[in-house]
């Protein structure tokens, strides 16, 4: 039993107990995986990595439980359709009309796709097996944001035309003419420069953070684990034990924290993309 | 020139910990306020609390991005 572990252990890495060599702390090495499979394309070579086919994955599966739940709609609804249902009236009422008023209706379809397509990918990082938040790829909430920027932008120029836009944007009303020398320049890099930035950033270094720190406390628990508990036990195994089985609790609480705090990411993605496009269709 | 004080060691930590200051006072009072406007007024709870969540949000990227910076700049 304690010579098998002994085993493991020596070819499994270190552990504090067992040819002690530090702790394995995690670094963004652990973002990076290997490549699956290399296709070319049109002279294009693509490499297909683990974060790429999670992301086809959660598309699949958004479109497949909203095709099962849509496709024999009844004015009654029950079961799946039900949740599925609340899931449309919570982005619709809550986020559409709450913040863009009675013409948030018309994004309802972009706001919808994006909260639940992000969903998905934000719970990637806890389901079993996949265990990595795809949005914790920076290029991809900057895909997500560009699309909305790319959308708000040119719609409030399209609606509100581009001088009286670029005026509702860049001149906060009530302010003393002097103070427009100050305020157009800030005003112009916080709301067309950076806006997009935080907003990619946001949920990129939430998911990020939080995959780090369940690593860090997985590999702790690793680490710690004393491997020659039955063969030589002493003080440091069982101070091993003692934080190895803390760090298995600490690795679950956070299991279930990241569970919130996706959800939540993903509301606020969709939440500030419908604010963002609220400034493109009422001018204030 | 001679060495006054020097820092070494994990520097990513401790520039956390400073990044971490205001979010952590700003989130406080974000919360704060929104539970004391709740009670003040508990009819307009949806309104507040997505305000609330959306002022978190917007604070708690500070923090984050000091959790970051160091991931992307190096050690």
């Amino acid at each position: 039993m304690s010579g098998e572990l002994t085993a493991v252990a020596a070819e499994g890495g270190c552990h504090l107990s067992v040819g002690d060599c530090g702790f394995p702390a995690p670094g963004s090495e652990i973002f990076f995986f290997d490549e699956v499979a290399r296709w070319t394309i049109l002279n294009t070579e693509i490499s297909v990595t683990k974060p790429m086919i999670l992301l086809w994955i959660s598309a699949i599966v958004v479109i497949a439980v909203f095709v099962a739940a849509f496709r024999k709609a009844k004015v009654v609804p029950k079961g799946l359709q039900n949740v599925a249902e609340y899931g449309y009236l919570f982005v619709r009422d809550g986020i559409a009309r709450d913040t863009i008023g009675k013409e948030g209706d018309r994004f309802v379809p972009l706001l919808f796709a994006f909260f639940f397509f992000i969903w998905m990918n934000n719970l990637m990082g806890i389901i079993p097996f996949a265990q990595f938040p795809v949005t914790s790829k920076f290029a991809i909430p900057v895909a997500f944001a560009t699309i909305i920027y790319l959308a708000w932008v040119p719609l409030g120029i399209k609606r509100q035309g581009l001088g009286p836009f670029l005026k509702s944007m860049t001149m906060p009303p009530d302010v003393p003419k002097l103070m427009y020398v100050l305020l157009i320049p800030i005003e112009i890099l916080s709301n067309f420069i950076v806006r997009p930035f935080t907003h990619s950033v946001r949920l990129f270094a939430n998911m990020f953070a939080g995959h780090m720190l369940i690593a860090t406390f997985s590999i702790a628990a690793w680490y710690l684990f004393p491997t020659d508990l039955i063969s030589d036990p002493d003080a440091l195994s069982f101070l091993g034990l003692l934080g190895s089985a803390a760090s298995t609790v600490v690795t679950i609480a956070l299991t279930g924290f990241e569970f919130g705090i996706q959800a939540l990411q993903a509301y606020v993605f969709t939440l500030l993309a419908a604010v963002y496009l609220n400034d493109s269709v009422n001018a204030h | 020139m001679s060495l006054l004080a020097e820092v070494t060691g994990s520097l990513g930590s401790i520039g956390y910990g400073l990044a971490a200051i205001g979010p952590g006072i700003g989130v406080g009072i974000i919360f704060g306020q929104g539970v004391q406007a709740i009670a003040r007024q508990p009819e307009a709870y949806g309104v507040i609390r997505q305000n609330m969540i959306l002022g978190f949000a917007l604070t708690e990227a500070l923090a984050l991005i000091g959790f970051v910076a160091p991931f992307v700049f190096g050690p």
